[in-house]
């Protein structure tokens, strides 16, 4: 009750001052001129490719990648006899990874230059093409680092519980330790080629994951949607990379950056869209988005690690990263402000429908990284979305595990209409969901309310059309957002308990509940911390540039009407689920939008009837033709050829005499014809 | 050491290998399998040593011989090789080995072991008097009978057992003419391997192969033959145009650079290109592979699909390109036209398959479109690509072959239909098949993505239509990849009546075949450099040859080279 009560309009007089602590934070940020953050060098513009080459302690940067990447090898290959200790070597790896990631951040942070780049050796070297393999360390594959180990981190130990009883376990943290080693690759890669390999790498896990169970015909078919609507993705990142060069000879960050300027506007629109696409497809977005609430068939901490926190977001980092192209074309950037912009409508209105509690959440990621798009198409506001990106990291992830801890209390059920008064039956789980919760639904103070708050008012300061449409677009959402999720917490934990006969709920063990909770005070913490405390927009000013845009409305203004807007999308929620009871069977009378909604928009059945019909379609019509057709044409050929099907079985009868005959026929054949030659000569 | 006659030697071990095995008394076949595969390993010893003679910077070709051999006619037997030669030459040692031990008991699967589990004693003699009955039913089918349905029966019975010093003798004759053909510089010497390679081939698919094997063999050996005599025709005119420019010769160094006319060119450049575009073989001259590759023992697949076929897309960058510049010139755009509809058409073909072994025979298709394009976009990186493409694509297709029929003689079925949720009893077979599947469809980190994204990047300056709708290819790979192994390996268990609910995994053996050919998938998709360094002067000479130059940034001025 008293979280109902925190979300309703008692909570108004807080937002207040905490926004205006946010505004006059973020005015100190532009004014001051160096906090311990900032750096010496000027931070203006976004960066022109010059990287410094690593030194000191970046020259174990590949040691980052390599500790998970051998855990993977070892615990893919080992065999059963790692069962019993693999699992804790995986997570060594990864904490490992973590401490190195921490080292280097701090190693970065004592450079005047905050760049380090190390090549490791030369990878694709033919003519013109020079791929060196580097890894390249900066403000923004520093923060990606620790958000992929750190969660990481947590959820391996996390995974200790959750799969505790599963056989083979063993493979899954071999493939848990594989995505964090692609995921390191796709961030510190220092070129378009060495990010692709982690980009499919990260696929292969995700696909590798998502079929854990592979028994499950349904899981396996989920798998293979998300790796195909990936690859199509994949696609336009390669295209993207042929043109790259095409134009400018190179797939280098360092050579593609410093040259960028040099393309034609229609030539970045170009590889701007098909980097969008491969960005769709990898973060979910429309309209390559119907593959991640498949993903949901993977085990529960998958769905946190990999298809929330981290490798769904890439598609926000390749755009931040390549924010030096989209400089060059303003189409492409719009193009991926409306990409955002849709799919944050289309997730929150589908996750309003869903009673399953990990689809719920996934349209809920499909739908915040919506807001990441439309930010990072902003000016000046790509920082923005990145920290969104880390809150959302936080806040899903704990969300995820928390719905997890709900389904291992349950005998794996997910139907939210079979919860119900879960709250006394697991407290710290329902404390952590809360705070998740109130994190994403933009609480005052708690980190969704800062990186939420930021991107609304970074839209509307685009000024125009589009900035009131995207605006107010996503203002509306978080209304829409607030209502799912009061929806999913009272449906999971108040209410009358509608669990289904024989499932005994219980609190789920301290190895889960302690990434949980540190995941919790993340949520509620990230916000304020990387605001005022290490301000994150600075520190990412060298790469993604930093822009002091005149605001439309007053920060404060926008956090009231956010907050205002939120809390009414709550108290509908409220209004509907927990005033009347929950039926266990979802109703059938319902309005064409919910009908929709629950059909997920009908995506998947255009999907099917665009493109796999037809595709089967072709497939056995060629098929028929190839047997018929081309191969009948052949025969037809042989017969005439041969003068008849009795030659050609005479042929074959005697094959070894015939063949040898042909051979030899072939032979005087050419005597003849050099003897004729020479005469002629 | 480079004075060695190294190309000789290592033609004529395997020979004297298969005259050796051949000659053992029949009765021996453990002993002639262990000869066999201590003369295959010689051979890839002997080969190692060779390419670290190898020197990248140094001539084009190097380990050269020439002695006369019809002089009348300036007929040599000349051998070198080049960076191209030098990679095939290469693979094919590693995979002669790999077969060898992959398919120990191909020849004679009563002795089988993993067999004996699968099947009961009564069908393996069932087997035995089967036999003449299955061949009798084979040798029937004659090559104008309407094609049976494209999905295999299921064999219940064990395949008859067969002369297994033949079959061992074959292989090893087989890389002997496989190491002539990629060494040959003298255009006659390389039509006579070229031709001749056909004969072990047709004996191993006609003998050893499955249940159409005869139809297969015959259609096979048709096909190439026909190829040949264009070739020979090719050939021949070859010569009567060096006669006429002064001396008549078929040294291919001599050759490059013949003036003759567009015409003359044109007719000559087709001759030997249908005969390659057979072998290698690009829509539409495919449709004996498919049935080739599925009736073939799984060995003889690998050969064949790994390495034979190499010939034709070898053939295309050593002979098609430098002996007639301005008809491939004035036809690669048709010839890119036709790799791009096979890239799409293997593929789409490829999912429609029920037929484990097709299937793969038809991304081999596919995958031959990638090749042919690369060697057609005349830039550095598609003839590099497509060089390491042939190199890769026999590791990848090889590995996928040598799974896929682990699985077939446990089962004794190649129908997909017949399997489901194999890694639920068999789970290193499924891996081993995932990772060769990934590879077939390019993931990063197998070399398999290195040669295609270079053939792809190769394309796209000079035919970016081309390459963009090649890359819808690389989704439809990974769904015919991904398909075959969920209906196969995913999924609830389901078997083979004859294996009930268990099936034994991959043996020590098996893996010995197959772990090679992934580590070195692995190893060449992170670090390609030492096949790239090799390749590229042998290209770099080739593209010289057709006097093209890479086509320069569009954007930048190349200041950064």
């Amino acid at each position: 009750m008293s979280l109902l009560l925190a979300a309703g309009p008692a909570s108004e007089p807080a937002a207040a001052p905490a926004s205006e602590l946010a505004a006059a934070a973020a005015s100190q940020l532009a004014a001051a001129p160096a906090t311990w953050l900032a750096t010496d060098a000027p931070a203006e513009g976004l960066p022109t490719g010059d990287y410094l080459a690593a030194a000191g302690t970046h020259t174990l940067l590949w040691l980052l990648i390599a500790l998970p990447l051998a855990g993977a090898a070892v615990l893919l290959l080992g065999g059963r006899r790692t069962n019993s200790w693999g699992p804790y070597l995986a997570i060594a790896a990864c904490a490992g990874s973590f401490l190195l990631a921490v080292v280097s951040l701090f190693a970065l942070l004592g450079l005047e230059e905050r760049t380090a780049q190390l090549e490791l050796f030369s990878w694709v070297p033919v003519g013109e093409l020079q791929v060196d393999f580097g890894l390249l360390l900066d403000p923004l594959s520093a923060t990606f680092t620790l958000l992929i180990t750190g969660v990481g981190l947590l959820i391996h130990v996390y995974s200790l519980g959750y799969m505790a009883h599963d056989p083979r376990r063993r493979l899954f943290f071999g493939y848990l330790n594989l995505f964090v080693a692609a995921m390191l690759v796709l961030v510190l890669g220092d070129s378009y080629l060495a990010l692709f390999l982690g980009w499919e790498g990260v696929g292969l896990a995700s696909y590798l994951l998502i079929s854990f169970w592979f028994y499950v015909p349904a899981y396996a078919t989920a798998a293979k949607k998300a790796f195909i609507m990936n690859r199509v993705g994949d696609v336009g990142l390669l295209i993207a990379m042929f043109i790259m060069f095409a134009t400018l000879g190179t797939t280098q960050f360092a050579g593609v950056f410093a040259e960028a300027e040099l393309l034609t506007a229609g030539t970045a629109t170009a590889i701007g869209l098909l980097l969008l696409l491969g960005a769709c497809g990898k973060s979910g977005q429309f309209p390559l988005h119907t593959w991640l609430p498949d993903a949901m068939a993977g085990p529960t901490p998958v769905s946190a690690l990999i298809h929330a926190a981290t490798m769904v977001t890439a598609g926000v980092y390749l755009i931040a990263r390549s924010l030096p192209l989209y400089e060059v074309s303003e189409t492409a950037r719009l193009v991926v402000g409306i990409v955002g912009v849709v799919t944050l409508v289309i997730g929150a209105v589908i996750g309003c429908a869903y009673d399953d509690i990990k689809k719920v959440l996934a349209y809920s990621t499909v739908s915040q990284i919506g807001y990441m798009f439309l930010a990072v198409a902003i000016p000046g506001a790509a920082a923005v979305a990145i920290l969104h990106l880390l809150t959302h990291g936080f806040f899903k992830a704990c969300m995820f595990l928390s719905a997890g801890s709900v389904m291992h209390g349950m005998d794996d059920q997910v139907d939210m209409r079979r919860f119900g008064g879960l709250r006394t039956k697991m407290p710290v789980t329902f404390a952590c969901m809360t705070a998740g919760y109130l994190a994403i639904i933009g609480f005052p103070l708690l980190s969704g309310f800062y990186s939420k708050d930021l991107i609304i008012e970074a839209a509307l300061d685009q000024g125009g059309l589009r900035g009131w449409l995207f605006g107010l677009t996503a203002i509306a959402i978080a209304g829409v957002t607030a209502f799912y999720m009061t929806r999913m917490m009272i449906m999971t934990f108040f209410g009358a308990p509608r669990w289904t006969e024989g499932v005994h709920p219980h609190e789920s063990p301290a190895v889960m509940t302690g990434p949980m909770v540190l995941l919790a005070v993340g949520s509620v913490v990230s916000g304020f911390l990387l605001v005022n405390v290490f301000p994150l927009q600075e520190f990412l000013a060298p790469v993604l540039g930093s822009e002091e845009a005149d605001h439309v409305l007053p920060p404060i203004v926008v956090s009231i009407i956010v907050t205002l807007v939120s809390a009414a999308g709550a108290l509908v929620a409220y209004a509907m689920y927990f005033r009347k009871p929950v039926p266990t069977t979802a109703p059938v009378a319902v309005s064409p939008l919910t009908v929709a909604a629950r059909r997920n928009l009908y995506f998947d059945a255009l999907n099917e009837n665009l493109l796999m019909r037809p595709g089967q379609y072709l497939t056995r019509a060629l098929v028929f033709a190839d047997n018929r057709g081309i191969d009948g044409a052949v025969h037809g050929l042989a017969a005439g050829i041969g003068g008849g099907s009795g030659r050609l079985r005479r042929v074959q009868n005697g094959f070894v005499r015939s063949y040898a005959l042909s051979m030899f026929g072939g032979a005087l054949l050419v005597v003849a014809a050099l003897l004729l030659v020479r005469i002629g000569a | 050491m480079t004075d060695l006659p190294w190309l000789t030697i290592l033609g004529l071990v395997p020979l004297v290998g298969a005259l050796v095995v051949a000659a053992l008394p029949s009765g021996r076949d453990a002993l002639a399998k262990t000869v066999a595969l201590a003369v295959s390993l010689v051979v890839l010893a002997l080969t190692i040593v060779m390419c670290a003679a190898f020197e990248p910077g140094g001539d084009r070709f190097q380990f050269v011989q020439a002695y006369d051999w019809i002089p009348a006619f300036g007929v040599q037997y000349a051998v070198g090789a080049d960076g191209v030669a030098l990679v095939l030459i290469a693979l094919t040692a590693v995979l002669v080995p790999v077969v060898v031990l992959a398919s120990w008991y191909d020849a004679d699967p009563s002795a089988d072991p993993l067999r004996r589990v699968a099947g009961t004693a009564a069908s393996a003699t069932a087997g035995a008097s089967g036999s003449a009955s299955s061949r009798r039913v084979g040798g029937g089918t004659a090559v104008l009978d309407p094609p049976q349905p494209a999905f295999a029966e299921p064999v219940d019975s064990l395949p008859p057992r067969r002369s297994v010093k033949t079959f061992f003798a074959l292989l090893l004759l087989l890389e002997t003419m496989m190491i002539g053909v990629f060494a040959a510089t003298d255009v006659f010497l390389f039509y006579v391997f070229f031709e001749a390679m056909l004969i072990p081939m047709y004996f191993l698919i006609g003998s050893y192969g499955g249940p159409r094997r005869s139809y297969a063999a015959m259609k096979f050996l048709l096909y190439s033959l026909f190829g040949g005599l264009l070739m020979l025709a090719a050939v021949i005119g070859l010569y009567v145009v060096s006669a006429d420019a002064g001396e008549g010769t078929f040294a291919f160094e001599r050759l490059v650079g013949l003036e003759m006319s567009t015409g003359v060119e044109i007719a000559l450049f087709s001759g030997f290109f249908i005969a390659f575009a057979i072998k290698a073989p690009l829509f539409p001259f495919h449709t004996w592979l498919p049935d080739a590759g599925a009736e073939s023992p799984v060995g003889g697949a690998v050969l064949l699909v790994g390495v034979l076929d190499k010939v034709g897309t070898f053939g295309f960058l050593r002979y098609c390109l430098p002996l007639f510049p301005e008809a491939s010139r004035i036809l690669g755009p048709y010839v890119i036209a036709l790799c791009v509809i096979g890239i799409l058409y293997g593929a789409l073909l490829a999912m429609g398959q029920k037929d484990l072994k097709r299937l793969v025979s038809y991304t081999s298709v596919a995958h031959f479109g990638f090749i042919g394009m690369g060697v057609f976009a005349f830039t550095t990186q598609g003839q590099t690509g497509a060089v390491l493409y042939m190199v890769n694509h026999g590791l990848s297709t090889g590995a996928l072959f040598l799974v896929v029929g682990f699985l077939i003689v446990r089962g004794r079925s190649r129908s997909i239909p017949d399997y489901s949720g194999v890694a639920n009893v068999a789970p290193v077979l499924a891996g081993t098949f995932l990772v060769a599947g990934l590879s077939s469809l390019a993931l990063p980190g197998l070399s398999t993505f290195v040669s295609e994204f270079l053939v792809l990047v190769g394309t796209y300056p000079r035919y970016p239509v081309a390459a963009v709708l090649a890359a819808i290819g690389v989704i439809l790979a990974a769904l015919y990849v991904l398909l075959m192994y969920q209906r196969t390996m995913q999924g609830p268990l389901r078997l083979p009546a004859l294996l009930g609910d268990r099936m034994p995994d991959l043996r020590g053996r098996e893996v010995l075949a197959v772990a090679p050919l992934l580590a070195l998938m692995v190893v060449l998709g992170i670090y390609p450099k030492p096949l790239t360094d090799v390749i590229n002067p042998a290209v770099e000479a080739t593209m010289q040859d057709i006097g093209q130059s890479d086509p320069a940034p569009t954007a930048a001025d190349g200041a950064e080279d």
